[in-house]
């Protein structure tokens, strides 16, 4: 029988493994989490009491149909959850699990890595206190804590609202939201948004609710920079030309979120540029065939399209997987899920369009800023790579580190592109991408081999 | 039709070889145009482990080692950075009993060409090296060698050639080779054409495609060493080093990443290459035996590199013996970084003064002709 593997256990995941056994094949699930769900829908840990209505607010409901899913299947399927894959070479993953590496063959290989925050460094930006959105929705979800005391949420996205109102819900002082992008631009992106009336429903729910409780919403606001000693204690923040100031001890910042796709990368798949996402991400057709054969792609890890979308591209790219396997499957259902998708594409479109990448971010950025954290390189020492000719991004990577820490450019990758960009006075597609290096995570000496 | 640009000296390859004979061929007022398809420094030359060592060489190749230690020793008078070049000495293990006279012989060799070499038993490896793992019974120590950090000083050599008049180009492959008995006409990618009457093929693992084009046969193979580099960690390691008879070398830089190699990846392309699971697998449970200080440290990239070889593990250095003006500079066997200026210097000096000042004759490519091994000459 040949064997199927899936590498991520989110929405996509979890739904592209159903399908998978529901037509009689026995799907490998490889989950670099404790357990499934994803950044989404992550669980808490086994003795959290929270209720999921709790935790995941509106999606409480599609959280637990993702989660019972995958542990109504755990019979149907080999799931290896607590699994980073690490390498992919010659049809095998190769992975790490408590210390120990292991090595999993595939014929087909259906990628569903998911996503990271989208983060625009401002100068204190690595102040602690300062947490990108997504983690500090995951402090909240699976350590029932929160990340301060007095919050401040800062960026864009949809992502922004809801952790904001997650946080308030919760009990934690939410003193602001600061939305870089401008109250005219989600009006005018209001038609495509209302292809999805009920997320868009939410998104305003979310608004309406902070303000309803005295929380401050300001849009076309820019954080300018963090301030503390030892941790954060105030941010910096202007609107038309004027400058605030906000005593806090936490501040959450992000601006959408974005790709994670070196698996595809290290499998060779081919990628092109998305103006939408605004990155260059693995190729694929309607259904989730990357440019390799035997390996799909589904969920945001091959482009950002939310929760919802993922699980329907999950199911689509495992169909596909079926079909090519010559396995009869339900044409109709594939047609819907597409039709489906399309649909999400096109309010995602409008989401780009009511938080739209803040394009004078760049030019605005320091020369004494970090934008490399792990190996402390900072905006003008990228900027003075560039001024010697170098545009590709690898190069002034081998130039001057940046991104070549130990997050290996996936916190900063984004935020340097857009700095190469702006210094070269060209756009962000032609720097290029980050080259996909082994180990996708640190790999520590003195692992042990699975016998 | 295109127009023809003439100059002095055409070089194919803007590794540390061809860039350092582009720099000292303009230093000496020759017109240079260099032709590299990718970037400058930006294969072997700059992905290499950054060892910048004489020992170990092989006889032959010390003349022209203990040359470019002169020459890196005012690396910022010569490319305008320090490269991170340190001279904080070599260390070579030995694991057994019998490695150490090879050390030991090897320092006897070698004992003409004043390297101030130290052999250190056990007990002074301890208390010298105390970071060093007890598997090493012994090791030999080379003060004056050091290491660098190949991503920055190959491309200076480049850079440095451009400020002092040759012209680079970069990401421009050349397509065609044609000699009308007077000189060289090189046809680029970019519609370009390139006349002179010498041609430098520092094409590195690629350069016997070029040796080919005039009839010329070389059995070079490919090698791709596997190399990782950890996160910062405390600085523990003073010296670089190695092992004798093969296994993993390691350097620790001043950010505190150490850098390892060891073992052969594989080739994705031919182009490219990667490191491959088991090789890197291996770095990572052996390593921790000579280092042990390594133990959970994270390693968070690795990369490898293309590399030619030819069977006497001697590199190819000087005239071609099927057309004159062609003067090739490859095969280094994963050992070119320390040595390349020297051979850039040497090149430089058999187009301006006929002869190189340091001996290259046994490097030359004779040695591969069917002729010479009809006659059953040995290779050694």
């Amino acid at each position: 029988m040949s064997a199927v593997v899936i590498v991520g256990a989110g929405p996509a995941g979890i739904r592209a493994a159903q399908t998978l056994a529901a037509h009689g094949l026995r799907p490998c699930l490889v989950d670099e989490a404790q357990q499934g769900g994803g950044q989404v829908y992550r669980r808490a840990p086994g003795n959290f009491q929270r209720p999921a209505n709790q935790l995941y607010g509106f999606e409480a409901r599609k959280a637990q149909a993702v989660h019972q899913t995958l542990d109504a299947m755990s019979a149907q399927i080999d799931y290896r959850p607590d699994t980073l894959v690490w390498n992919a070479e010659d049809g095998h993953l190769h992975t790490l699990s408590q210390q120990r590496v292991g090595t999993v063959q595939y014929d087909r290989l259906l990628i569903a890595t998911g996503a990271t925050d989208r983060i625009l460094p401002v100068p204190g930006w690595t102040l602690p206190g300062v947490y990108s959105l997504g983690a500090a929705q995951i402090a909240l979800k699976a350590q029932g804590c929160a990340i301060g005391e007095q919050v401040v949420f800062a960026g864009s996205g949809p992502l922004l609202y809801l952790v904001a109102y997650q946080y308030a819900k919760a009990g934690a002082r939410v003193l602001a939201v600061l939305d870089s992008s401008p109250f005219g631009a989600q009006v005018a992106a209001l038609p495509r948004l209302l292809l999805q009336p009920a997320t868009l429903a939410k998104g305003l729910y979310y608004r309406a609710w902070l303000t309803a409780h005295g929380i401050a919403v300001h849009q076309g606001a820019t954080l300018v920079e963090v301030v503390g000693e030892q941790k954060v204690e105030a941010v910096h923040w202007q609107r038309a030309g004027s400058r605030h100031s906000l005593a806090c001890d936490g501040l959450a910042f992000a601006h959408a979120l974005r790709s994670e796709t070196q698996l595809a990368d290290l499998l060779g798949c081919q990628f092109s540029w998305s103006p939408l996402n605004r990155a260059w991400l693995p190729s694929r057709d309607q259904a989730g065939r990357s440019s390799v054969p035997g390996v799909y792609l589904a969920g945001d890890g091959a482009g950002i399209m939310g929760a919802d979308a993922a699980e329907m591209a999950g199911e689509r790219a495992a169909l596909a997987l079926l079909e090519d396997m010559g396995i009869t499957i339900d044409r109709v259902r594939g047609t819907q899920l597409e039709r489906q998708l399309a649909r999400i594409q096109g309010f995602r479109a409008g989401l780009e369009a009511a938080f739209p990448f803040p394009e004078q971010w760049a030019s605005q950025a320091p020369d004494d800023l970090m934008l490399c954290r792990c190996e402390e390189i900072s905006v003008g020492e990228v900027r003075q790579v560039v001024a010697q000719g170098h545009t590709d991004i690898n190069r002034v990577k081998a130039h001057c580190r940046v991104g070549m820490g130990r997050c290996q450019g996936r916190m900063c990758g984004s935020a340097a592109v857009e700095i190469i960009a702006q210094a070269a006075a060209c756009p962000p597609q032609q720097v290029g991408r980050l080259r996909a290096q082994a180990p996708i995570k640190p790999l520590p000496f003195g692992v042990e081999v699975q016998p | 039709m295109s127009r023809v640009a003439e100059t002095d000296v055409i070089i194919i390859g803007g590794g540390i070889v061809g860039a350092s004979a582009a720099l000292m061929l303009a230093l000496r007022g020759q017109r240079v145009v260099l032709l590299e398809r990718d970037f400058c420094g930006s294969r072997s030359s700059g992905v290499n482990y950054g060892g910048v060592r004489r020992q170990g060489r092989s006889l032959v190749q010390l003349p022209l080692s203990q040359r470019a230690h002169e020459l890196w020793s005012d690396l910022p008078g010569l490319i305008g950075i320090d490269g991170e070049y340190v001279r904080s000495g070599h260390l070579k293990l030995a694991r057994s009993d019998a490695d150490m006279a090879k050390l030991q012989a090897w320092a006897d060799a070698a004992a003409d060409f004043d390297l101030g070499v130290e052999l250190l038993d056990h007990g002074q490896l301890r208390q010298r090296f105390a970071w060093v793992g007890d598997v090493a019974v012994g090791a030999s120590l080379c003060s004056g060698d050091g290491h660098a950090n190949p991503r920055l000083v190959s491309p200076a050599f480049a850079a440095a050639a451009r400020r002092a008049g040759a012209r680079i180009v970069e990401q421009v492959q050349a397509l065609a080779f044609d000699h009308d008995g007077q000189a060289f006409e090189v046809s680029c990618s970019n519609g370009e054409r390139l006349r002179a009457p010498w041609l430098l093929n520092c094409a590195g693992a690629w350069a016997n495609h070029i040796a080919e084009q005039f009839g010329e046969h070389v059995p070079m193979t490919s090698g791709h060493p596997a190399m990782l580099v950890t996160e910062p960690l405390p600085v523990v390691m003073d010296v670089s080093t190695g092992v004798e008879g093969g296994g993993i070398y390691a350097r620790q830089v001043a950010r505190g990443n150490c850098v390892l190699g060891g073992g052969q990846g594989f080739a994705l392309d031919p182009l490219r290459a990667r490191p491959g699971q088991l090789a890197t697998l291996d770095i990572l449970r052996n390593a921790v035996e000579l280092y042990p200080f390594l133990h959970g440290a994270q390693a968070i990239r690795t990369w490898s590199g293309t590399e030619g070889y030819l069977p006497d593990r001697e590199p190819v250095i000087g005239h071609s013996q099927a057309q004159p003006g062609l003067i090739h500079a490859f095969g280094f066997a994963g050992a070119g970084f320390q040595i390349g200026p020297a051979v850039g210097e040497a090149l430089s000096q058999l187009i301006v003064e006929g002869r190189s000042r340091a001996p290259i004759d046994a490097f030359s490519i004779q040695r591969f002709s069917p002729l010479e091994l009809h006659k059953g000459r040995s290779l050694s």
